[in-house]
């Protein structure tokens, strides 16, 4: 065991790091760039330690920290991680590292601020992960915004105002509700504990309305199909390094408010109410899949893609239901859940991917558009190694870690219900159609202009960055095993909580349950 | 009548600011003109003083004093307390913004003195007449501040519109509490309750003097419909006195509503939570929605002041403990924001310029990054968000009213908070994203630097340990 607060580390050293690097602003981009690298590295460093100190075989929260608060909420300092939380936390902390390194060369306009608004955002997200408070949980996650709405609007393209105030009041919209969802279930369980909620009984109207209070809040951030407006634009007008942080982990909140909130908290209301998500999943794969082919921005075709991808792990996870039903067992319901879970990972470190290569583009020839380029293999051979490779694996590709997680997902709503699985199936030709159409614009052809001639190959930082993802997307896809055993305590446990129904009288209830049910 | 001297020790802090406010007075006549900073420190030294005092009070239980007209409880001991140290705030805002404007004179210390006086008669007031005493003091020394720079015609405009309005609304609560006496036969608070609650049904009266009170309130919180007169005074008067009436009358007006509708007419509860139903709605829509049209600062604060009145009554209205406590923390925090943002204004005006349109925040950051913070750090407070303290007032607000069953209230509250939000970030948008229309240096004197850093950095302390304030809030009302 590890005996110092190594989850109140992970969040706090980053959040000292950004003040240190404010007040640093003096001292010139150099000293700044480098002390936030240091910064990161050593967070990342920490954050391995949970993993090796982790015990797979208890569902029980690890690492945890309980100190009184806010006494007059009986709000607690709570933090305590699961197989659920931790791998999205390492995620964090591995993502940071390379986005720090990511914003080296091309920022120079107020460099302190860029990369202290990066710190600040890694420990808040490190929050978000770890709460086991719902006072705690919902300061950071608003908290998150805060950061976020200033690097899109200070550091990003053109329409950045417009994008960073619809990004802000989208999620604000999607919050406030939880927060209220919350302060009804403290008021009838007497504590702000997010594991009390999960055992608090309720009857199938509150479930319902507080399960609709969080699906808003949920939906938003994942997003899902049709509240997912605001993440082209966000994506669009973001700098590299907040691209990168939206689609590989803020988007992961969402998915995983739904495993740690919806699920447990709520879960004969999302039995009642699965189909809805399972459809809204469904669209999101289906027709933003198409959305993405017609895009001529790189970077909004990867948002759209992100979006289809985001609805394969909702989908994933809402399938359990049924597959429970079906099968009755808790080893089926199972595998949707946890590919759901190892693609939002798998998702987080292709999307980042694939945004970074952009960046890589975007430093050269400033432009986004798919038709500036062409023939880039010519000039920049090492570099569209990579970026086929991660498109390779965006289209799920055996052998990388977006195979995995489809794979699963697949595979579990075949189980269920043949008709999810030829729809969600439709994604494996969707992906590839727009992801290696893309490519083949991109990277391949002849030389299409002036620009695309005097190209120059990535520099040893850039392909560290792509490399070392590169690297664990080839890990993950040959040998997912370590990323779902940690898992899989956790997902048993959560499944077997399912399983219960929350309701005083269950049979009525399941009366119920098939009365709104299509 | 003789005055036991224990009485005395609980009307201590009254006494000795009234002693204070008559010496500045004598002492500024005398020396005004050799040693212009004269009244300002000891009017500081004044109010730290009193805070000290009653802060040692807050142990005492409540005890009546002078006849019955005056009362001294733990939340007259913690409202008074908050009163002197935002006052303290406010004065050191306005010291270096008077300099500036070459209008140094120490009548602002003294009529803020004596609206700080009014202030604490009415947390103190245990009778209606008391409470009207206080409040005309109060009233009256504010108008004299609005008028203060004599030569500006927008000044004295707000301050004739705030005379007259103010008049209107202190004759409502006269005509009201005429009538309350007239059905209850008293003044004194703890008989016109024990009136009420022993009689078997309601008298008509009772009702109609009620609404008048309420009205008369609602005038001074500037709450909707109420409300006109709160943009036009913000936005006339000097910005050192708007930041001085923006803040701690707050904190009274809540003081009053407290002593009016839960001490006096705690058996009406049902009929005032009907109406303050309808104001705090009403406030929360008009507030925050006009509020996105102003291009003028003060003015935007103004209609932002309007929706957050909007929330506090929600807490009054919840009609429970836990509601009164998270009202008042609302009060008092509010109150620590408002300075803070009106500070800001302060701090980018210069000699014969107030910068007070929202251009003039355009690009701060650029010219000085830390006060661009501190004001994102008020900005985003005053939206509600983590992890500000502003969070805290709205969460403690909406949980009383929740726990009242009150949930579409609550929803209400917060879908007007998302349209607010928009105007206050739209602040830190002109901070950080645009860039400046002017290079002039900041010229910021110390002591106005470290009050707005302090200001800044409390509002963000109290966001992350809310815990000791809430649960001084709570214990007071206990």
């Amino acid at each position: 065991m590890i005996d110092y607060p190594i989850l109140s580390l992970l969040i706090w050293l980053p959040i000292a790091g950004g003040a240190v690097l404010l007040a640093m602003d003096a001292l010139g981009n150099k000293a700044c760039r480098e002390t936030a690298l240091v910064i990161s590295i050593v967070t990342f460093a920490l954050s391995i330690s949970l993993y090796t100190y982790f015990d797979t075989s208890t569902a029980t929260m690890q690492f945890q920290e309980n100190i009184p608060w806010i006494a007059a909420f009986s709000a607690n300092y709570h933090l305590g991680v699961d197989g659920i939380s931790m791998p999205l936390i390492i995620l964090t902390t591995f993502t940071t590292v390379l986005v720090v390194l990511a914003g080296w060369q091309v920022i120079r306009d107020k460099t302190a601020q860029y990369l202290a608004a990066f710190l600040v955002m890694e420990g808040l997200m490190n929050g978000v992960f770890a709460a086991l408070d719902a006072v705690l949980f919902y300061v950071f996650w608003e908290a998150m915004l805060i950061p976020m709405f200033l690097i899109i609007g200070v550091w990003g393209g053109p329409r950045r105002v417009y994008a960073t105030i619809k990004f802000f009041l989208y999620t604000f919209l999607g919050s406030v509700f939880m927060l209220v969802a919350l302060i009804y279930m403290y008021l009838k369980s007497g504590s702000f504990s997010i594991l009390d909620f999960h055992l608090l009984p309720l009857g199938l109207t509150e479930q319902t309305l507080i399960f609709l209070a969080f699906l808003l809040a949920f939906a938003v951030k994942v997003p899902m199909w049709p509240v997912h407006t605001w993440l082209p634009d966000a994506h669009v007008e973001a700098p590299t390094g907040g691209s990168v942080i939206l689609a590989a982990i803020m988007l992961k909140i969402g998915g995983y408010g739904f495993l740690r909130f919806s699920l447990p908290i709520t879960p004969d209301a999302s039995h009642a109410l699965d189909w809805l998500i399972i459809l809204m999943s469904l669209v999101a794969v289906v027709y933003i899949g198409f959305v993405a082919l017609v895009q001529s921005d790189m970077k909004k075709l990867i948002a759209y893609s992100s979006i289809a991808h985001m609805g394969f792990v909702t989908l994933g996870i809402f399938l359990v239901f049924t597959l429970l039903d079906n099968s009755g067992s808790v080893e089926g319901a199972a595998l949707g859940m946890e590919g759901g879970m190892v693609q939002m990972i798998s998702h987080g470190f292709i999307s980042g991917a694939l945004f970074l290569c952009v960046g890589v583009l975007y430093d050269r020839v400033h432009s986004r558009e798919i038709s500036a380029y062409g023939g880039v293999v010519n000039t920049m051979p090492v570099f569209a190694a990579f970026m086929v490779l991660f498109a390779m694996a965006n289209s799920g590709l055996p052998g990388t870690s977006g195979f995995v997680g489809e794979f699963m997902v697949i595979l579990a709503s075949f189980k269920a219900n043949f008709w999810f699985a030829l729809l969600a199936a439709t994604t494996l030709i969707l992906g590839a159609a727009y992801s290696l159409w893309m490519v083949k614009r991109v990277v391949f052809g002849d030389i299409a202009n002036d620009n695309v001639r005097q190209l120059e190959d990535i520099n040893g930082r850039e392909f560290f960055i792509l490399a070392s993802l590169a690297l664990v997307v080839l890990l993950f896809g040959l040998w997912p095993a370590p990323l779902v055993e940690v898992m899989h305590a956790s997902v048993d446990n959560l499944l077997l909580h399912l399983s219960v129904s929350k309701l005083p009288h269950p049979e009525t209830g399941v009366a119920l349950l098939q009365a709104v049910r299509p | 009548m003789s005055i036991p001297l224990s009485d005395f020790m609980l009307f201590m802090p009254e006494v000795f600011v009234l002693c204070m406010t008559c010496a500045i007075l004598v002492l500024e006549a005398f020396f005004g003109q050799r040693r212009p900073q004269l009244s300002y420190v000891l009017a500081q030294l004044t109010l730290l003083a009193a805070a000290l005092i009653s802060a040692g009070t807050l142990d005492t239980g409540r005890t009546l004093a002078l006849g019955g007209m005056f009362v001294h409880d733990p939340m007259a001991a913690l409202l008074k307390t908050s009163i002197f140290l935002v006052v303290v705030g406010a004065f050191a805002y306005a010291r270096s913004y008077l300099t500036e404007q070459g209008a140094l004179r120490g009548e602002y210390y003294v009529l803020g003195l004596f609206a700080v006086l009014g202030m604490q008669v009415m947390v103190s007031a245990h009778s209606l007449l008391t409470i009207y005493l206080g409040l005309e003091l109060l009233s009256l020394s504010l108008y004299a501040m609005v008028a203060f720079d004599r030569d500006s015609g927008s000044a004295s405009e707000a301050a004739m519109k705030y005379f007259v309005l103010g008049a209107l609304a202190s004759g409502m609560l006269l005509y009201g509490m005429s009538m309350i006496y007239g059905a209850t036969g008293s003044l004194d608070i703890t008989r016109i309750a024990a009136v009420i609650g022993g009689a078997q049904d309601k008298d008509t009266i009772l009702v109609f003097g009620l609404c008048f009170i309420v009205v008369g309130l609602a005038f001074k919180f500037g709450a909707v419909p109420f409300h006109m007169w709160v943009p036009d005074v913000y936005h006339g008067a000097p910005t050192a006195v708007t930041l001085f009436i923006g803040s701690a009358p707050k904190i009274a007006a809540f003081a009053m509503a407290m002593r009016l509708l839960t001490e006096a007419l705690g058996g009406l509860s049902v009929d005032w939570q009907g109406m303050l139903a309808i104001l705090s709605v009403l406030s929360l829509a008009i507030g925050n929605v006009i509020a996105i049209a102003q291009t003028n600062m003060k003015r935007m604060l103004a209609y932002s002041t309007i929706s957050h009145v909007g929330f506090l009554l929600l807490g009054i209205l919840s009609g429970t403990a836990q509601g009164y406590s998270a009202a008042m923390f609302y009060a008092i925090t509010y109150a620590l924001m408002a300075i803070g943002g009106f500070g800001i204004i302060i701090l980018l005006s210069r000699a014969g310029y107030e910068a007070d349109r929202l251009d003039d925040f355009k690009g701060l950051n650029d010219r000085s990054p830390w006060f661009a913070l501190m004001m994102l750090i008020l900005m985003f407070s005053m939206a509600g968000v983590p992890p500000t303290v502003g969070f805290y007032a709205k969460l403690s607000v909406l949980q009383a009213v929740i726990n009242v069953d009150m949930l579409w209230l609550a929803l209400v509250a917060v879908f007007f908070s998302i349209i607010g939000a928009f105007y206050y970030i739209r602040v830190v948008k002109l901070m950080y994203f645009d860039t400046p229309e002017t290079d002039e240096p900041l010229a910021i004197s110390p002591d106005l630097q470290i009050a707005v850093s302090l200001n800044g950095l409390i509002v963000l302390g109290l966001g992350l340990f809310p815990g000791g304030l809430l649960a001084l809030c709570n214990s007071v009302l206990a």
